[in-house]
């Protein structure tokens, strides 16, 4: 009997290994990566990188016309996500089992932020692209679509946590359902909902630049053409002060989450 | 020392409200930094307001517009320059992409993942490795493929690499903090039973925190398939992502931005559900 289980767990492993050995492969070719090449890659980046990749004194004059970009990817960056925030907890109170109005609401609100969430920020930005060109404004919305999905599950989640009890509590003493979300559901989730904005800022300034890439605006915009005209040290220029700028919000928002949390 | 801290805090109330009376709103450090935090967010939020460059057009025109161009793409839907079989071939080559490098990230992760936690490596170690996690995490997806592709050529192999290398860091955050979790009376009792690092990892470590590994590497599985649509689109990757940029950028074609998007969207709508599952499982297991 106990050498069955052991046979049979040495058996589930071997079909586990083999089916995904077998979808590696196919997904190996499908995709036509080279395997290769690909480990290859891996040292002769770090190679080309040491050579190539670093910022000169030359590139230092760039800096004040980087950093002007910077902030202006920062900014839409913070813009967009507060602004998504106002309409997820809107929408997170709709469609929060705890807090709704009443279930068919409920599920229109979820389905509504499963939408918005479920298209990626650069598949948005593409589609806006049609109507508000290369601007700031195309990667804004983008990143205003897509926050606004995510941040509305995160917040009926962090509702649906924190609050039952308390909404429970008050409901029986009779209060309305204005004072119940104000007086009991913002007040105890307040801190856990600033910790998910805070994260969201932080995903937002990295996909900002790919949405740059894409549209010609901000950050993105600017490694972009340095790249693709092979100035490889104002490029490396330009990750760097990226990297710099990620890490400064990140020590941020993690001393804020230490304190609220 | 636990124990102090826990009595300290029971009697702290107590001459607490001896003193004073108990105050309904504390003006406590937190209070101060929510407040400090929100009202510095909606000034920066003002001033990006106020510092866009609008380039002169018209916001509610340029909104109308955006409106009659969402209305186009998602109640007509149609593919123009490829068929629906190719679609979805280039849907489950963005899947295969995606998997690639969630296999890849998931494996390396593991190992450095085990390094990572301070319970069962040295904190010189497991602090090395975070920075290098956190310098790694710091670079935006795209820009590491971009810079893959000098060395391995623009395609889907510096796709793949550069992509690998976001998933390790994220991965190696979520295992190795998973892996710290566990008791420490546990890695105690098997060492004082003479069993060695490898036995101890196989046997307790991973067995423990298998579950939440699967949770955290679907979801990363299924930030990869958003991921790879994007570098498709903006990194030659191959796959929908790059029809969506084409149709979108060169065909200028709104009906197939339409038709991708809704591929799109179900792919990634059936990998919640799935994740959902997923999760409810190991919650019921």
């Amino acid at each position: 009997m106990q050498a069955d289980i052991f046979a049979k767990k040495q058996r589930n492993t071997l079909v586990f290994l083999v089916l995904l050995g077998s979808v590696t492969f196919l997904a190996m070719i499908m995709t036509d990566y080279n395997a290769v090449k690909g480990i290859t890659s891996v040292p002769k980046a770090v190679q080309w990188g040491l050579a190539n990749f670093y910022p000169t004194a030359e590139s230092l004059e760039k800096l004040p016309a980087i950093l002007e970009k910077l902030q202006e990817t920062l900014l839409v960056s913070i813009a967009a996500t507060t602004v998504a925030a106002v309409f997820a907890l809107l929408f997170a109170i709709l469609g929060s089992n705890t807090t709704r109005v009443n279930a068919f609401f409920g599920a229109i609100t979820r389905g509504i932020a499963a939408v918005f969430r479920n298209i990626d920020v650069a598949a948005w930005a593409l589609i806006l692209l049609f109507s508000f060109g290369q601007s700031s404004l195309t990667g804004y919305f983008a990143l205003f679509f897509g926050s606004f999905g995510f941040l509305t599950r995160a917040f009926t989640e962090t509702i649906d946590e924190v609050s039952g009890g308390s909404v429970e509590a008050l409901k029986a003493t009779g209060a309305g359902y204005f004072s119940i979300i104000f007086q009991s559901v913002i007040p105890s989730c307040i801190s856990p909902l600033i910790s998910w904005i805070l994260f969201m800022i932080e995903t937002n300034i990295r996909s900002a630049t790919l949405i740059g890439l894409l549209t010609g605006s901000g950050i993105g915009f600017t490694f972009n053409l340095y790249y693709k005209s092979l100035n490889y040290d104002i490029a490396s220029l330009v990750v760097v002060v990226i990297i710099a700028a990620i890490l400064c919000i990140e020590y941020v928002s993690n001393y804020v989450r230490r304190v609220i949390l | 020392m636990e124990v102090k801290g826990q009595l300290n805090n029971v009697s702290a109330p107590a001459e607490h409200l001896l003193e004073e009376r108990i105050k309904i709103k504390p003006a406590n450090k937190a209070a101060i930094v929510i407040g400090l935090t929100l009202t510095v967010l909606s000034l920066l939020t003002v001033y990006a307001f106020y510092s866009f460059d609008y380039k002169e057009f018209d916001m509610t025109e340029a909104l109308i517009a955006t409106f009659a161009n969402l209305k186009v793409i998602f109640l007509e839907p149609h593919l123009e320059h490829f068929s629906f079989g190719h679609a979805l071939y280039q849907v489950l080559v963005t899947l295969g992409l995606a998997f690639l490098t969630t296999l890849f990230g998931a494996v390396v992760a593991v190992f450095f993942g085990l390094l990572a936690a301070e319970n069962l490596s040295s904190k010189r170690v497991s602090m090395i490795i975070k920075g290098m996690v956190a310098f790694i995490r710091a670079v935006p997806t795209v820009l590491w493929v971009l810079i893959f592709a000098v060395a391995a050529g623009l395609g889907s192999t510096a796709a793949v690499i550069g992509m690998t290398f976001h998933s390790i860091g994220y991965l190696i955050k979520a295992y190795s903090e998973s892996f710290e979790e566990l008791d420490r009376g546990v890695i105690e009792a098997l060492q004082a039973s003479g069993a060695n690092w490898w036995q101890i990892v196989f046997q307790a470590v991973i067995p423990s925190s298998i579950t939440y590994m699967i949770s955290w590497t679907f979801l990363r599985f299924e930030i990869n398939f958003a991921v790879a649509v994007a570098m498709g689109a903006a990194a030659g990757a191959g796959g929908i992502g790059y029809d969506m940029f084409m149709a979108s950028s060169f065909y200028l074609d709104m009906r197939e931005i339409g038709a991708i998007t809704y591929f799109i969207l179900a792919v990634a709508i059936i990998l919640e559900l799935f994740a959902i599952r997923i999760k409810n499982k190991l919650k019921a297991a």
